[in-house]
Formats: structure tokens, sequence, C-alpha cells
């Protein structure tokens, strides 16, 4: 029972876990995620990967590998421009066991008509979270020959999402009967070009109304320390929660590939080389993740960190475990719920 | 033409001046046009426009010009078109993640941004999407029939933003 000690109270929970928690005052959503970043906690989220099949215990079993270690899951939508299963409906079925999913909706493949219509949607069926983002380029997948369709960008996304909540109407002015209450979040990446004017453009989305940031994959810590610097001198860190990504590495031969082909990942020569000459890469890789996390958590202005593991999930556990990040918390799960109140459906 | 536009970009401050200069000057002339001839005149002056800027720019003709506000680089030639970027895809060379021989149009941008002298800060602001009904449509002629005495301030329309 000794995870059982970490709920602090009903409220982190709910009685059932498929309904929307009471909405605090001051917050903005009914989600786990927005309580456990304005109490105070450094927060650790992870990505799932969508399943290529229409199976939904295949994403309740995906999920499962992060029970216990994590406050939030993203759904990625369409990541690197391959098909998956809807972010939408990952999100759909993690909420009806009471997971905190956050919804990743990218720009590439819905105009302003579609997006709208999903984000009432996803409020809809329990969704607390939602995460802006441009999108990779279509080039990147493996339908190049899609049409990008590009109608908004994050900022005008996320300007959009607030419109819904904050003034409950359509870009059009029609009024909407119930808005849809979410924690509105974006992406950056302080790691490449144009690397001086990141922090402008971090202002931007926080301007534009980002509530958190996630950002894509750290490793060079050296940039990400410079980068919150001054963030922290603008004061963009008062209003808004900055979360790190990190990833894990299984291979140098996979870190090499991962920078030349994924869009936007910067790895330093240095940590190639460190990959390289380890005897036992896939521990090198953990390592490094987790030496990442805990200077993470040491940076003023850094609410948490955000842990892709893309073919690694089943470390995520391991390395939020060995990092020690949560301190004495153990963030939500299902099997919590069962067991303290009985109350699964 | 690529090697023009980044000309453009490298003389963002020249072209800021030439654009203030300039602009009152045609924009007084379209409104006597506009006046005088109605519609009849558009599509030679909405041509003698893309072809100008075109030419300089790499102009798409997206219909709401916001060249002095992004440093001289268009970001309709983004190929995400991205009216807030840069995105996240940069290539460690600064140059585009799509169109990987292409340096990032909103790479230029902020560099052009730098040199300017009344638009620099102006890159900050936030341009909410497009509207798509203007594609293709003249940015001058929409400048000089509007009714506001400010015609450098534009008025973000049917968004309700």
């Amino acid at each position: 029972m000794s995870k059982d000690t970490n709920i602090q109270d009903v409220e982190y929970v709910g009685t059932n876990p498929g309904d929307p928690l009471p909405m605090r005052d001051g917050h903005v959503s009914h989600g786990r995620f927005e309580r456990v970043l304005r109490d105070g906690h450094f927060a650790v989220t992870t990505e799932i990967a969508p399943p290529d099949s229409a199976d939904p215990d295949e994403v309740l079993t995906r999920a499962s590998l992060f029970d216990g270690y994590v406050d939030a899951i993203n759904a990625t939508d369409g990541s690197g421009a391959h098909c998956h299963m809807s972010s939408l409906a990952v999100c759909a079925i993690l909420t009806r066991v009471g997971y905190s999913p956050i919804l990743q909706i990218s720009c590439r493949d819905r105009n302003r008509i579609a997006i709208q219509g999903d984000t009432l949607g996803a409020a809809a069926l329990g969704v607390c979270n939602a995460l802006c983002l441009s999108g990779d380029g279509v080039q990147a997948g493996d339908h190049p020959e899609a049409k990008p369709v590009f109608d908004f960008d994050s900022i005008s996304l996320t300007k959009t999402l607030r419109i819904l909540r904050d003034e409950s109407r359509f870009l059009s002015g029609r009024k909407l009967d119930l808005a849809p209450k979410l924690f509105i979040g974006s992406s950056i990446n302080p790691f490449v070009p144009p690397v001086d004017n990141r922090v402008d453009q971090l202002a931007k989305k926080i301007a534009a109304g980002a509530e958190y940031i996630q950002s894509q994959y750290c490793f060079d810590i050296d940039v990400l320390k410079e980068f919150m610097k001054r963030a922290v001198d603008m004061g963009l860190t008062e209003n808004c929660f900055i979360l790190p990504g990190v990833g894990v590495l299984p291979s140098a031969k996979t870190a090499s590939w991962m920078r030349a082909n994924v869009p936007g990942v910067h790895i330093p020569d240095s940590i190639i080389a460190r990959m390289k000459g380890a005897d036992k890469p896939q521990r090198e890789g953990r390592k490094i993740c987790i030496e990442l996390m805990q200077q993470i958590k040491e940076i003023p202005g850094c609410s948490g960190v955000h842990v892709m593991a893309y073919r690694q999930e089943k470390w995520v556990g391991d390395v939020v475990k060995r990092s020690g990040v949560l301190g004495d918390r153990t963030p939500w799960s299902p099997h919590h719920a069962d067991t303290t109140l009985g109350t699964v459906n | 033409m690529y090697s023009v536009r980044k000309w453009s970009v490298r003389h963002s401050r020249f072209m800021e001046g030439l654009y203030n200069g300039v602009n009152p000057a045609i924009l007084a002339t379209l409104r006597v046009i506009t006046k005088v001839f109605g519609t009849k005149l558009d599509r030679p002056i909405t041509a003698a426009e893309a072809t100008l800027k075109g030419v300089l720019f790499d102009c798409q003709m997206c219909g709401s010009c916001q060249l002095s506000k992004t440093g001289m680089s268009c970001p309709m030639n983004c190929p995400k078109t991205l009216r807030n970027g840069p995105c996240g895809g940069v290539r460690p060379d600064g140059n585009c993640e799509v169109k990987p021989d292409m340096k990032c149009v909103w790479v230029m941008a902020w560099d052009g941004a730098s040199r300017m002298k009344d638009g620099g800060e102006a890159i900050r602001d936030i341009e909410f999407a497009s509207d798509h009904r203007d594609k293709g449509k003249s940015t001058w002629l929409k400048l000089a029939r509007e009714k506001r005495p400010d015609a450098t301030v534009k008025p973000l329309q049917n968004t309700n933003v």
C-alpha cells in the first residue's frame, strides 16, 4: 500500500475515474494535470504512441506502462506525418478510465472548422488538456503526396482555443452553449535556429494564450539553461509552466539517425560519442535521460519534464523512478482508484 | 526569385525606407484611380502588384501583406504558410525542414527585422491566420479602399479576434 499513501485527497481521484473532477478556484480545467502544476509539484508527462490498429485495448495496454509515473499522457496527432489512430480517439479511450491525456492538435491535417469541432468533441469526451502544434510537414511521413492544410499555425490555434474557452464562441462569433474547459499549451524548440529568437517565439506563444509549454527533445543542457535564464528574466515563467522534453536513446546509430531524419531534433556530438563509447548503449541512453531530468529539475523556471521514449516506452517508469524527480509523490493511476476507492465503473 | 528575395531581406532597412517613402504615393494614386474607374482597373493593378512584389519577395499574393512586419521575408513562402513562425523543424544550418535547399523564411524574417528601423519590433505581434478569401487579391487596393484614415492599421476581418 506504499503507493496509496501518496494520494492526498479524493479531489485527485474523484469518485468515478471517468467523471470530470470538480474545478478549483482559479483553475481553467477540470483536469488533474493542471492541479499538479498549480500545486507546485514537479510534473512528469510522457507520450503514448497511438497504435496502427482499431483496438482500444492496445491503447490501454500502452498507457498502463506509465501507471504511477506520469501526471499526463500526450496523445500524438499523426506525429512525423505518419498515420496512426487519431489523438482524439486515444484521448477518449484514456479518459474513460480516468487517465489525464493531453490532446495534441496539429495544424497540418485540419482546417479551422474541423479543429474547432474536434475541440468541443474532445472536451465533451472528458479531455482536459490540449497542446497546440504546427505539425511536421507531410514530406516527413509515409504519405508525402498528401495535401498539407496549415490553415492555422500553432499561435493562431492557441488563440482560437482560448476564444472557444474564455469567450465561449466560435471564431465566427456564434455562441457556444458550453465552453470547452481546456488547459491549453503549446510547444517550443529552443535548440534549433534562430536560437537567439526562440525565447521571443516563447513570448509570442504565451501572449497568444499558452498556459504550459512542452519542448522538443533536450540533449543540450547548456542551451536550455541559457534559454530558461532569458525566459525567467523576461518574466515568461510567471504565468506559464515550462516542461522541457527529454528522450531515451537506444543506440548511437538511432541517435545519429534521429538527428538526420527527425525534424527539429538536435543531439550534440558529445552525446553521440558517449553512446558510441558505452559498453551497454541502452543503459547509457537511460543514464543520459536520467541526468538530464535531474539537471532540468534544478533549472529555475522549469515546472516539470516531458519524457519522449518512442519504442522505448517500457523504460519510462524506470527513468522516472531512478531520476527521483517525483520526490515522494506517486502520480494517479487507475490502479489507485481501484484499490483505494473501489469505484472503477 | 530566391536570390532576389534573399537580397531584399538582407537590405530590409533600405526596403523599409523605400516602402515608407513610396507607399503613401501609391495609395494616393490608387485612391484616385478607384474613385474614377471603380473596379475596372483592379486586374491590371493586381497584376502589377503581383509582378513587382513577386520579383522582390516571391510574393504569393495572400491578400493581407505583412512584409513590413516580417523583416521583408514573405511568410507565405514557408511551406507550412506559418504567419507566426518559425516552426520547430528548422535544420541546424537554418534551412527549411520541408525544402532543405531553402533558408527558413522565419530565420530570414528575424534577421531582416533586426536590421529594420521602424518595423523591427512588429515581428513580435501576433498575426492571426489569414483570410483565405483574400488570396490572389491586391493588398494595395484593399488599403486604398479602407475608410479609416490610418491605412497602415489593418483591422482583422471576419475572424472577430
